[in-house]
């Protein structure tokens, strides 16, 4: 913490070798400290934003069991898995990036970086085929949300028996905050790999300029921090919104 | 009392008269007229330029949320609804609250003078973020203009809390508008926390240990916590409530199977703990002040210092105490009511450090003094009669009555007014190079002070004889304090229009400051006034304490001798 002090031996240095170095600090490595510094506690301020949704969760979730239960059977947990998988694969593209950009390698980071971008998108647009289908079966609350697939549970053709066991009218209703929250959560989530992605593409075209091929790596090191800190929410929604007690009835 | 570094003539004295204002020149070259063209303003990175056009905007809009409470006490003159119906009235008491606290107090402190003063403290050239700096004002200026929007539209009349689910289903105004505002303006502060933080964290100059740093440095660090973790809790909240009100689902909506408490709980997380962003950095002025104008360093800077962090700590843990009436457990409202008494404490260790500062202080009355004395008195009572509200069988008395109108008011107005303006003319000559007219000032602050008793002290006894707040009606023998109270805001509102009016003329036909026009021992103090858009020529290095007047004795005879 108190490192800043050393710059009293800096004072004498000659300054700003890198064009990056912006004026208002004393040494290039007190403005990387500072970036760095800065982007986690703007990842703290995200924890509490995503927290707010988490607590509405967790309440409504101890109040509305079954509801969360049968409405949590709805998603579709290969395609969650699979999202999963690639959210993963992205974050180790980017890890691998960084690394790159450490060792000075442009090459491998202009591809590290699009093959990051790539995963992205297509988590995205895995979501997308998601949502579409909770819009064909009326699970988008507020638009026509209907809740006959738990009080009225379809057939299974080949067994002839019910595919849910089906609940009260009253409970179903609250299968709408579940959906409110899948949807809150998932796309605020979603929101933040849209930004991250719009990121990537200037990054791609900066790194590609050469511009983190001569040690200056902050802005691929705060955004690596940023991009895992999206994969870690996620961690957290797979397993609360598509796993926990999926078939509790059967 | 400190061990100051002793390689002149030890000098036993500190200097007990102002400097000779007579001698003082303008320095040709300085931050507001090193570029010149509006551009060079609104695309500025300087962190001074950015504290004035804080200073500018948060004026303005405390002019417009003054004009509510103006309109809110002619209305309470006569007990009948004379003036507005109900409708109105509802929106007038919104747009006061929604414009006081979000646009005028959460930023007035911090963003105006914390963002001025900060980094020339720490001896840094600049905020850690110059361009996030400039982001925030966007931000705010963009919520500003959504909140005015809004009011042009029609206005909101959820009152500033946007209780839920009448904010979410039962209101046909613009609630969107103003959460969409509120949201914005949110990360306006969220980024200045942050700057804050990390400025602090990393740009301190050689030999600047945190326990040299000025007091006003460690409350602006223990606020801008509160900010960094507070204000996105409230930003998904109005996200939630926007989301509600568009889909029309029932996240708060009991008749859906919501919970409004949930709404509550989220929004008291953040607002509670903003109630210490608001005051948090006026103490960080009074210590300033008080130091200066009574010679002595500050009695027990330490405890001084970590009781900012205690009340930002303890800030976040006393939240239910608004939720007293509103059936949470009894168990948890047990507890939570134990907190909030303790949160007192650190307060009192400010008010009682302040007091043994003033102790054999050499003290002069100049108008930031006044001010300070003003704080202390005012937020004294507002934090005590806080303890009343925090024990739970007077809290259900008293609570959603004029009383907490009242109590709130002693510690926002009261304290917070208070300080924000015995801050401002505190820097004014280190902002602008010339002094306010002292006499003028003086019987503005006094103004301020009998306005401010005459308005809240009479709400105090409506609010015991049980006068609901947000009501546009009262029965008639309430009348006489309600007289009394509308008669202390236009003597108020006076006060608040004199200093607009000197310090607007002061910036061309004051006298010219000089240096160190207080004989203050802050780094501010020791550069020109205004300062130059670097702040420093040469990094400075902080060898002795903060509030240190022996050093600074020393270092003004030396330069005497030296020149002589």
């Amino acid at each position: 913490m108190d490192s800043v002090l050393t710059t009293a031996e800096h004072v004498e240095h000659e300054h700003a070798s890198l064009p990056q170095h912006r004026h208002h600090f004393e040494t290039e490595e007190q403005q990387r400290e500072v970036g760095t510094f800065g982007m986690w506690l703007f990842l703290l301020t995200e924890i509490m934003f995503f927290g707010g949704m988490f607590f509405a969760y967790l309440l409504y979730r101890n109040w509305y069991y079954p509801a969360f239960a049968v409405a949590s059977n709805q998603l579709s947990v290969p395609l969650g898995a699979f999202n999963t998988v690639m959210l993963i694969s992205s974050g180790f593209c980017m890890a691998v990036g960084v690394w790159a950009a450490e060792m000075r390698r442009k090459t491998l980071l202009v591809i590290m970086l699009i093959l990051t971008t790539v995963f992205g998108l297509i988590f995205i647009g895995v979501k997308g085929v998601e949502y579409h289908e909770k819009y064909e079966n009326h699970h988008i609350p507020g638009f026509d949300f209907s809740t006959a697939a738990f009080t009225n549970p379809p057939v299974d053709a080949k067994t002839g028996k019910l595919t849910e066991e089906p609940i009260s009218p009253d409970m179903a209703q609250h299968t709408e905050i579940y959906f409110f929250l899948y949807f809150a959560m998932t796309g605020m989530h979603a929101v933040h790999m849209i930004i991250g992605i719009v990121l990537l593409f200037w990054l791609i075209r900066r790194a590609n300029r050469g511009d983190f091929s001569s040690g200056y790596v902050a802005p691929i090191e705060n955004f690596g921090l940023y991009w895992h800190f999206v994969d870690i929410v996620w961690l957290f929604l797979f397993p609360l919104l598509y796993l926990i007690n999926r078939h509790p009835l059967h | 009392m400190s061990p100051s570094t002793s390689h002149s003539a030890p000098v036993t004295h500190t200097i007990l008269s102002l400097p000779d204002q007579s001698t003082a020149k303008m320095p040709k070259r300085h931050y507001l007229n090193n570029e010149d063209g509006l551009l060079s303003w609104l695309l500025t990175g300087d962190h001074k330029r950015i504290a004035i056009l804080y200073l500018i905007s948060i004026t303005f809009f405390f002019f417009i949320g003054g004009a509510f409470a103006g309109l809110i006490r002619l209305e309470l003159l006569t007990p009948q609804p004379d003036l507005v119906s109900a409708d109105t009235y509802n929106k007038f008491f919104t747009m006061h609250g929604i414009i006081m606290v979000f646009l005028f107090l959460v930023p007035s402190v911090p963003a105006t003078l914390g963002n001025f003063l900060i980094p020339i403290m720490l001896g840094a050239k600049d905020l850690a973020f110059p361009k996030i700096n400039l982001l925030s004002w966007y931000l705010y200026v963009a919520g500003g203009t959504l909140t005015l929007a809004a009011l042009v539209l029609g206005g909101v009349d959820t009152g500033w809390t946007f209780t839920t689910p009448l904010s979410t289903h039962y209101l046909n105004t613009h609630v969107l508008t103003a959460a969409t505002a509120i949201f914005i303006a949110g990360f306006s502060s969220i980024f200045t926390g942050l700057n804050f933080i990390v400025t602090v964290h990393r740009m301190r100059c050689p030999g600047m240990t945190w326990f040299r740093m000025p007091l006003f440095v460690w409350s602006h660090y223990a606020a801008s916590l509160l900010m960094v973790l507070g204000t996105p809790v409230l930003a998904i909240a109005l996200v939630l409530v926007a989301l509600e009100r568009i889909a029309g689902i029932g996240v708060f909506d009991p008749a859906k199977g919501g919970d409004p408490l949930l709404f509550q709980h989220l929004f008291w997380f953040y607002s509670h703990p903003a109630v210490y962003i608001m005051i948090l950095p006026g103490m960080g002025v009074i210590s300033e002040v008080i130091s200066t104008f009574s010679r002595k360093r500050v009695f027990g800077y330490t405890a001084v210092a970590f009781s900012s962090v205690a009340i930002a700590l303890f800030g976040f843990f006393v939240w239910e105490h608004h939720m007293f009436i509103m059936g949470v457990s009894n168990y948890s409202a047990l507890v939570f009511s134990l907190l909030t008494m303790l949160v007192a404490v650190p307060s009192a260790i400010k008010i009682f450090n302040w007091t043994f500062t003033l102790q054999k202080g050499s003290i002069t009355f100049e108008t930031p003094m006044l001010y300070a004395f003003g704080f202390m008195g005012l937020f004294t009572i507002g934090g005590l009669t806080g303890v009343f509200l925090g024990s739970l069988g007077m809290d259900i008395h008293l609570t959603e009555t004029y009383f907490i109108v009242a109590h709130f008011h002693f510690v926002m107005v009261g304290g917070m007014l208070m300080a924000f303006l015995a801050g401002v003319h505190f820097w004014w000559p280190k902002m602008t190079g010339r002094m306010y007219p002292e006499s003028l000032s003086k019987l503005a602050a006094v103004t301020t002070f009998i306005g401010f008793n005459l308005t809240f002290l009479p709400q105090f006894i409506l609010g015991y004889l049980g006068m609901p707040r947000r009501y546009h009606a009262y029965p008639p023998e309430f009348q006489v304090l309600n007289v009394l109270s509308t008669a202390g805001a236009t003597v108020l509102g006076i006060g608040y229009m004199l200093p607009l009016l000197y310090l607007g003329w002061s910036l061309k036909y004051g006298a010219i400051a000089g240096d160190n026009p207080w004989q203050a021992t802050g780094l501010e103090w020791q550069m020109q006034s205004p300062p130059i858009t670097s702040n420093f020529v040469e990094t400075p290095i902080m060898d002795h304490e903060a509030y240190d007047y022996e050093w600074l004795a020393n270092k003004t005879q030396k330069e005497v001798t030296t020149v002589g």
